[in-house]
């Protein structure tokens, strides 16, 4: 009958007006200032450096100031000085680290190439969006102490990501620590066998060093 | 008389008692003129109150509707939302165009709200209050509706912006096309009535049939049809979507009123609902049996609170409505009118004659009467619109 | 009473007077309507409200925007009213038809009797009454008003309808 296409119209219409009330699939509107959004993982946002401790953010970071990133960053917004001194890193080994490193998020493009290139796990992509400042151009600019977060934090905003990167750090470590052993043990073996030959051969070839 | 009865009377009449005790003290030649200025300032007052709290019902319906939450921010529920809309409209700057007729530039908007509630008049909103008892109330307040169209026009003329006197002729255009079908619908109240007082139509729609179905005039064949063109007829003088082509923000900017700014623009905004409201209001007293109770034992809640919820019913009506349809094209809008709603509007004429002549007709023939008039009606709405919509059918399209 | 009775023919007579004074051709209509105005409000003084507000409605409502729409459409520049009269033939035409036309209204109005003031009581007309009056009585002037409508109404119709001839069937 005639008709009948409004009266199905104000249906459908009415069924989304009550099923707002009840029904979260149709009212998706997030209240944002009181209620945050929960943010799928793969978002990213903004670079930030990653630090193993988070008591001491300066003295852990992976960041070793090879400055692949700032070589590939595209719109140039990367500035990173080397340190004069080496510092342990991690896993012991003394490392060069930046004593500057600055990231300008008024020209970054979240391009995430600093991450793809880093050899290091040392640069992620964040998830911050409440950037709005007052200030063009300092507060814009982060500087190392506001770009270094701690694992714990990497791993709460991309969990899958930050396992996997955790699993190969690990695995790195742990072969590096075996080939440490490996050549302490060659040296070891090496020096008994420099210990049971001593006058023939001693002075000629030094044993090899890895 | 119970003690139930009168606590009821007492509600009834208490708008009556509380204006004795305000202007009782007063002597006698002044009484009447103290009463009238003290209807206005109520009737201003209260549809004043309501058109605020009416935008922000519209927003949070529209909202809900399309599945977000309205406007939330503003106090509670965004209770205090429609003030802060105001003072923004308040300081907002008037900007009149350099070329525009500065006097009817400002009198364009004042007219058309003055016309909008001139017609609060006439409508009986209880069983005691009305403000002015007039023998052709019905015939006064469509006068008094016909004049906003002069405003349209001369806010469209006045602005001096060829879009805007091409937009106020397409308004009146529409205006005019739907003041016919209007008229037509409720010439078979006036018909059965036999008035164009309006307490006295609403006096003719009471009494129960059978004891509890109310006798109002949408519950009878061509009373349905009229109510149907006329709430139809009402949507388009009223600038309503589906039929809000004269102000058609998305589309024409916002046609006679793009040169209007501040609060000017609110006047024309507040003359709208105004409309709105008082149509609503007409319908309700000529279709709804006005401020009488739909039940019998319903009776004790007062004729105002009747009154005031059958118009918001209809008000969410609108609202419901606008949230749903697209808005019509200005051929599609004229040809609906005049070759749909004012061909149906004269053959209901002929059915409530019908209604009218057969009056006495009881037992089967009864029954006959009511089968025929339903034909009346049904018949011709489907012929004639299957005629218009021929050819239209589902549409393909091929590049979209 | 009789204050108001002047009040409102002041300001009809004033309305109308200015109209013809004006050289905008809107304002002039405006002022037109506002006289028609007045002239409801004087039948409703007279307590004739059916005729005030149909009036209203026709006049101020329907009237006025044919008066406005054919002032818009026929509109030229104001260079083109000429005050100065054509030829002195055509003022001696105007002159008569004017006299003629006030001297019909004066005998009219003059030979009207007033009926005494305030003698009878002001008559309540019920809409039934006024209804079976035209039906019956008036019929005659009712079609003959009726036909001229219609007639005028088809009129307009084959006017605007002229140009669709060539433009085929419309499509919506």
């Amino acid at each position: 009958m005639l008709g009948t296409g409004l009266l199905k119209g104000l249906g459908v219409t009415a069924k989304n007006f009550v099923g707002s009330y009840h029904d979260p699939e149709r009212y998706t509107t997030i209240e944002y200032p009181e209620v945050k959004p929960k943010l799928p993982e793969a978002y990213r946002n903004f670079p930030f450096l990653v630090t193993e401790n988070a008591m001491d953010p300066m003295g852990t970071l992976r960041c070793v100031a090879c400055q692949i990133c700032e070589k590939e960053c595209p719109p140039q917004c990367i500035y990173i000085e080397k340190s004069k001194d080496k510092k342990p890193d991690a896993s012991g080994k003394m490392q060069i680290y930046p004593a500057i490193f600055d990231i300008d998020t008024s020209v970054c493009m979240s391009c995430q190439i600093c991450v793809e290139v880093c050899p290091f796990d040392a640069i992620k992509m964040d998830q911050v969006f409440e950037i709005a400042t007052t200030d063009r151009y300092d507060a814009l600019l982060l500087r190392r102490e506001q770009l270094a977060k701690p694992n714990s934090y990497y791993q709460s905003i991309h969990p899958t990501e930050a396992a996997e990167v955790d699993g190969r750090l690990a695995a790195d470590r742990k072969a590096a620590e075996e080939k440490a052993k490996a050549a302490a043990a060659a040296k070891a073996a090496a020096a008994k066998a420099a210990a049971a030959a001593p006058a023939a051969e001693a002075p000629k070839t030094p044993p090899p060093a890895a | 008389m119970n003690a139930a009865f009168l606590a009821t009377l007492s509600l009834e009449l208490l708008p009556a008692q509380l204006r004795d005790m305000v202007t009782g003290w007063l002597p006698e030649p002044w009484r009447w003129l103290v009463n009238s200025i003290l209807a206005i300032a109520v009737i201003l007052a209260s549809f004043g109150l309501l058109f605020a709290y009416l935008t922000l019902a519209e927003r949070k319906i529209l909202g809900r509707v399309q599945n977000r939450p309205g406007p939330n921010r503003t106090g509670y529920f965004g209770l205090l939302q429609p003030f802060a809309d105001g003072v923004k409209a308040l300081t907002k700057e008037d900007i009149v165009p350099r070329g525009a007729d500065h006097l009817l530039h400002f009198l364009a908007p004042v007219a058309l709200l003055a016309f909008s509630i001139m017609t609060f008049a006439v409508l009986p909103f209880g069983r005691n209050l009305v403000a002015v008892e007039l023998d052709a109330g019905v015939l006064y307040f469509f006068a008094a509706g016909a004049a906003t169209e002069l405003a349209v026009f001369m806010a469209g003329w006045a602005s001096h912006n060829k879009y805007s006197l091409l937009a106020a002729m397409r308004a009146l255009a529409q205006l005019i096309s739907y003041e016919l079908p209007l008229l037509l619908s409720f010439v078979p109240v006036i018909m059965i009535a036999g008035s164009l007082s309006t307490q006295e139509i609403v006096h003719r729609q009471s009494g129960w049939m059978f004891g509890f179905v109310p006798q109002w005039h949408v519950l009878t064949p061509w009373g349905f049809a009229g109510f149907a063109i006329f709430m139809t007829a009402a949507l388009a003088e009223s600038n309503r979507s589906p039929f809000d082509l004269p102000e058609a923000e998305s589309e024409l900017i916002a046609g006679h009123l793009t040169e209007y700014s501040g609060f000017k623009y609110a006047l024309f905004f507040m003359a709208e609902y105004f409309g709105m409201c008082a149509l609503c209001g007409m319908a309700v007293t000529l279709f709804l049996g006005g401020w009488q109770a739909p039940l019998p034992f319903l009776e004790f809640i007062p004729s105002y609170v009747w009154f005031a919820t059958k118009m918001l019913t209809l008000l969410l009506g609108f609202i419901w409505v606008r949230c749903t349809f697209p808005r019509l094209r200005i051929d599609q809008l004229t040809r609906f009118a005049w070759k749909f709603l004012v061909p149906l509007a004269l053959i209901n004429l002929g059915t409530t004659a019908f209604w009218s002549l057969t009056s006495g007709w009881t037992g089967g023939l009864q029954i006959a009467r009511w089968l025929v008039a339903i034909a009346l009606v049904v018949i011709p709405f489907q012929l004639i619109g299957r005629k218009l919509s021929a050819g239209l059918g589902p549409r393909t399209y091929r590049y979209a | 009473m009789t204050l108001a009775f002047l009040a409102i023919a002041f300001v009809t007579v004033a309305a109308a007077a200015v109209a013809m004074a004006l050289r905008n051709l809107i304002h002039s209509a405006l002022l037109l309507v506002f006289n028609w105005a007045g002239i409801a409000a004087f039948y409703l003084w007279a307590g004739a409200e059916f005729v005030a507000f149909s009036q209203l409605m026709v006049y101020v409502g329907a009237v006025s925007m044919v008066v406005l729409f054919a002032v818009l459409l026929t509109q030229r520049s104001p260079q083109s009213f000429r005050e100065q009269p054509d030829s002195i033939s055509r003022v001696i035409g105007a002159l008569l038809v004017g006299g003629a036309v006030l001297g019909v209204l004066f005998g009219a109005v003059l030979s009207s009797r007033l009926a005494p003031s305030a003698a009878t009581a002001t008559p309540t007309i019920s809409v039934k009454e006024l209804g079976s009056l035209l039906m019956g009585p008036h019929a005659a002037a009712l079609l003959i008003v009726g036909v001229i409508l219609t007639v005028t109404l088809i009129g307009a119709v084959i006017i605007a309808s002229t140009d669709h001839a060539e433009s085929g069937k419309d499509e919506s």
